[in-house]
C-alpha cells in the first residue's frame, strides 16, 4: 500500500529539477486536494444537515434557492443552490473585531482550529491507498493532532474578551480533554487485538477476519462508547454545552463573524468527517463492502470490493454515522456541564477501561 | 510549614454575568444580573421595564372600548385571557347579565387560547434544554389555533375580539366543526411530545429535581397558575371562584406529583402545562355539546358609562391569577387602572429558587415560569 505523497513524487520525478523541490510538490498538491474536500464536505454537510433538520421538524428546508438559469426548476433542484448562498453570504459578510480583543490571538485561532482538523486528514485513509501518508503510528497521530482543535477554541474564548466566549472555552476544553480519554482507550482495543497503529494493517487485519464491531463483545460495547465520546469531542447535540445557543449565545463563537466565523464552522464539519471515517476504518472494516460479512451472497456480489468501490463503502459508512449524529442533534435536549463530566469520567471511563482489561482476556483465551 | 492562607488576597471573585436584554432564552427583553461563582450561581436580579408602555396610566385617557386592544397587547400570548379578563371587570362595575351563548363561546375562546399558550411554553422550555424540535412542533400544532382564530375575527395574535358586554362577532358557521376537527387531531399529539421531550432521559435529567418551588415559598411569593399547581396545591380560579360558565363543566385541576424528582420542580412545573392541555381540550368539547343560540352583545350604550365605584376580576390565565383592578368616576374613561400580572409574581421567584444552582438551570426555571414580558412591563 502506497500513499499518494510517494505516487505524486514517483509520477513527477522525471522532472529534472532540485528533489527537495519535488518533494514539497508532492506535499502541496495533496494538502490543497485536503483543503477543496474539506470546504466541499462543511457545504454539502450544512445543506443535509438543514434538510434532514427539515426532516425532523415537519418542515421542508431550504427550497427556494435554484441553480442559475434554472427557471421553473426551483422545486425540482430543492433549494440545492443555497449552498452557493449559503457560502458567499459567509464569506462576504463583515469581520467584527470587537474592541479591547486581543487581535492577534482572535486572528489565529480560527486557524489553529482548521489547522488541527487538516492535519488529521493526513493519517486518514479515503480507500485502499488512498492516503496521503501511510505512517505506522496512523492511529496515535490522529487521536493527537485531532485534540489540537482545543488549544485554538481556549484562545478564540480568551482573545474575544466575552464573558460568554469565556464559559464557552472554559466548558469546551473540559470537555474535549476529558472524552480523549474514552476515545484513546477504546481505540487501543483494535490496537491491542491486530497488533499494529498503521491504518491500513487495521483494516487489513478486518479483512482477514471479521469487522471489529463483531470481533467480540467488547469491540461492540466499544464501538458505542466511541461513537457517542466523538460526538462530545466534536461539541455536537446532546454535548454541545460549549456553544449551547439557549444558554450561552453562541459560547465561543459569539464575538467571530464573517470568514473567521465560517472557518470554525469548516472545522465543526471537518471534524464530524473525521471522526466518523475513524468510527468507520476502525470498527466498521473502513472500505470493505459489508456484502462479505456475512456469508449468504453470491460469490459474483464481491465484485463490489475493490479500490473504487472502497471509496464509496467508506464513505457510505462514514456518512451513515454523520446522519446519526445529526439525528441526535434535531432529537435530544442538552445535557448540563456536571452530567457531562459525570458521563465521561464515571460511566465511560471505567466501562472502556474494563474493556479493555476484558478483551486482552478474551484474546489469551480464545 | 503550614501556613494559613490569606483569602481576601486569594479569594476567587464573583462574576457579574448580564443575561440580557438581548438573549436567545429569557423570553423577551428581561434582563438578569446574576452573580456567578464559576458555574454556580449565586445571585439572580431580574431587571425589568425594557418593554413598559404605561398601560395602566394610558388607560386613564382611554374610552372603555378603546382599551380592548390595549389588554391584549399585555400579554400577547394569550390574548383573549387579557381582554376577557378586563371585561369581567367592566361587566362587574356596569353590573350587566350576559347572554347564555356569550360566555360559552368566551369559554371556548378562553381554552383554545390556553392551548396555544401552553403549546408555546412547552416548546420553548424544551428549547431551553437544547432540544429544538418539540418547539417546532408545537409551533405547528400553535398554528391551527391561529388559524382558528383567523376565521373567528380575522387575526391571528392581537384579537380585539372579547368586549365588554359580549364578543365582537358570533361564531363563523365553520368554526364548531373545525374546531372539533382540531381537537380530534390534537390529542394524540400530545402523546408525541411526550415521547419526543417529556420522557426523554436527558430531558428528566436537565429538569427533575431542580429549582425546587417549595409550596409556602410559592404562595409567600404570589406565585399562581400552573407553576404553584406544580407544587402540590389545586388552586385554580376555575374551580375555587368559577368565573362565566366554568362551573357548569366537568374537568380536573392537574397538580404535580413529583413523578420524576421532587414536587414543584421544573419538571413538575413542564408536565402541570402538558396536563392542562388535554383538560382545556375537555372542556372545549362540554361546551361544544351545550352551546346555546342566541344573540353576542348585551345591548349597551354607545359610550359606556358606568356608576361610581370599584370592581376587581379574578381570571385563570394562562399564566396565573390576572386581576383587573378599575376605579370609576362616572366618565366615559377609568380614573384608574391596575392589572395584577401574573408572570411579574412569578418571575419574583426566580432568585429564591435558583440560587445556588448552574447557569444552564437559570435558564430551565425562567423558561419553566413561563415568563412574558409584556405582561411584567405592561
Amino acid at each position: 500500500m502506497t500513499s499518494i505523497v510517494d505516487t505524486i513524487y514517483n509520477l513527477i520525478s522525471y522532472i529534472d529539477i532540485d528533489t527537495n523541490i519535488l518533494l514539497l510538490f508532492a506535499i502541496i498538491i495533496p494538502g490543497l486536494v485536503i483543503f477543496v474536500l474539506m470546504a466541499l464536505n462543511v457545504m454539502l454537510a450544512v445543506y443535509f444537515e438543514r434538510k434532514v433538520a427539515a426532516f425532523m421538524q415537519d418542515r421542508l428546508g431550504p427550497m427556494e434557492v435554484g441553480i442559475f438559469g434554472f427557471k421553473g426548476g426551483k422545486k425540482f433542484w430543492g433549494g440545492i443552490g443555497q449552498i452557493f448562498a449559503d457560502t458567499i453570504k459567509l464569506l462576504t459578510k463583515e469581520d467584527i473585531m470587537p474592541a479591547g480583543a486581543d487581535k492577534v490571538l482572535m486572528l489565529i485561532s480560527p486557524f489553529i482550529i482548521v489547522m488541527g482538523a487538516l492535519l488529521t486528514f493526513i493519517g486518514i485513509p479515503f480507500t485502499d491507498g488512498l492516503i496521503v501518508s501511510n505512517f505506522n503510528i496512523g492511529i496515535l497521530y490522529i487521536i493527537a493532532m485531532s485534540s489540537v482543535g482545543v488549544i485554538g477554541v481556549i484562545l478564540a474564548g480568551w482573545s474575544s474578551n466575552n464573558k460568554w466566549s469565556l464559559y464557552g472555552a472554559m466548558r469546551s476544553a473540559a470537555q474535549i480533554i476529558s472524552y480523549e480519554i474514552p476515545i484513546g482507550l477504546t481505540l487501543l482495543l483494535i490496537v491491542i487485538v491486530c497488533g499494529s497503529l498503521q491504518v491500513s494493517e487495521i483494516v487489513a487485519w478486518q479483512a482477514e477476519n471479521r469487522w471489529f464491531i463483531l470481533h467480540s463483545p467488547f469491540s461492540f460495547i466499544a464501538f458505542f462508547i466511541y461513537f457517542i465520546s466523538v460526538v462530545a469531542e466534536t461539541n455536537r447535540t446532546p454535548f454541545d454545552i460549549p456553544e449551547a445557543e439557549s444558554e450561552l449565545v453562541a459560547g465561543w463563537m459569539t464575538e467571530f463573524s464573517g470568514f473567521k466565523w465560517s472557518i470554525f464552522f469548516m472545522s465543526e464539519y471537518a471534524n464530524m468527517l473525521i471522526v466518523s471515517l475513524v468510527a468507520s476504518f476502525v470498527f466498521l472494516g473502513g472500505w470493505l463492502s459489508p456484502l462479505t460479512i456475512f456469508n449468504i451472497f453470491p460469490e459474483s456480489w464481491l465484485l463490489f470490493d475493490g479500490f473504487y468501490w472502497g471509496v464509496f463503502w467508506l464513505f457510505s459508512k462514514a456518512i451513515f454515522l454523520i446522519f446519526v449524529m445529526m439525528w441526535f442533534r434535531w432529537t435530544f435536549p442538552r445535557l448540563r456541564v456536571d452530567q457531562l463530566m459525570y458521563t465521561c469520567w464515571k460511566v465511560f471511563i471505567p466501562f472502556s477501561l474494563a474493556n479493555l482489561f476484558l478483551i486482552t482476556l478474551w484474546e489469551l483465551v480464545l | 510549614m503550614f501556613k494559613v492562607i490569606d483569602k481576601s488576597i486569594i479569594s476567587a471573585d464573583e462574576m457579574v454575568l448580564n443575561m440580557g436584554p438581548q438573549h436567545p432564552s429569557t423570553h423577551g427583553v428581561l434582563r438578569l444580573k446574576i452573580i456567578t461563582d464559576g458555574e454556580i450561581v449565586s445571585k439572580v436580579e431580574p431587571v425589568i421595564g425594557y418593554l413598559h408602555r404605561c398601560f395602566e396610566k394610558h388607560c386613564e385617557n382611554l374610552s372603555y372600548e378603546q382599551i380592548v386592544p390595549f389588554t391584549d397587547r399585555c400579554d400577547y400570548l394569550a390574548s383573549m385571557h387579557m381582554s376577557h379578563s378586563y371585561s369581567m371587570a367592566v361587566e362587574k362595575l356596569l353590573d350587566v347579565e350576559l347572554p347564555e351563548r356569550v360566555e360559552y363561546i368566551r369559554v371556548i375562546i378562553a381554552e383554545l387560547q390556553r392551548i396555544a399558550s401552553h403549546l408555546i411554553a412547552v416548546g420553548a422550555f424544551g428549547l431551553d434544554v437544547g432540544a429544538i424540535t418539540p418547539f417546532t412542533w408545537t409551533l405547528r400544532d400553535r398554528e391551527r389555533i391561529l388559524d382558528l382564530f383567523e376565521l373567528l375575527c380575522g387575526a391571528r395574535l392581537l384579537y380585539n375580539y372579547v368586549w365588554p358586554g359580549g364578543v365582537s362577532h358570533d361564531l363563523p358557521s365553520k368554526f364548531v366543526e373545525r374546531t372539533k376537527e382540531f381537537l380530534d387531531y390534537f390529542e394524540p399529539q400530545i402523546d408525541e411530545y411526550n415521547q419526543l421531550l417529556t420522557t426523554n432521559k436527558i430531558f428528566i435529567e436537565r429538569s427533575a429535581d431542580v429549582g425546587v418551588l417549595p409550596l409556602n415559598v410559592g404562595v409567600n411569593f404570589g406565585v399562581t397558575g400552573p407553576s404553584l399547581r406544580a407544587s402540590g396545591t389545586n388552586f385554580d380560579l376555575r374551580k375555587d371562584e368559577p368565573y362565566s360558565v366554568y362551573s357548569k363543566f366537568d374537568f380536573d385541576v392537574p397538580v404535580g406529583e413529583g413523578l420524576m424528582g421532587t414536587v414543584g420542580d421544573c419538571w413538575d412545573r413542564y408536565y402541570v402545562r402538558v396536563l392542562e392541555m388535554k383538560e382545556s381540550v375537555k372542556i372545549i368539547r362540554q361546551a361544544f355539546e351545550g352551546l346555546p343560540s342566541g344573540d353576542v352583545h348585551e345591548v349597551l350604550p354607545k359610550k359606556i358609562r358606568p356608576r361610581k365605584g370599584e370592581a376587581y376580576s379574578r381570571y385563570e390565565s394562562a399564566r396565573g391569577d390576572v386581576g383587573f383592578y378599575i376605579r370609576s368616576d362616572g366618565k366615559n374613561t377609568p380614573t384608574r387602572l391596575k392589572m395584577r400580572s401574573p408572570a411579574y409574581c412569578n418571575l419574583s421567584v426566580l432568585d429564591e429558587i435558583s440560587s445556588g444552582w448552574m447557569i444552564s438551570d437559570v435558564i430551565t426555571i425562567l423558561g419553566s415560569l413561563d415568563i412574558v414580558l409584556g405582561e411584567i412591563d405592561r
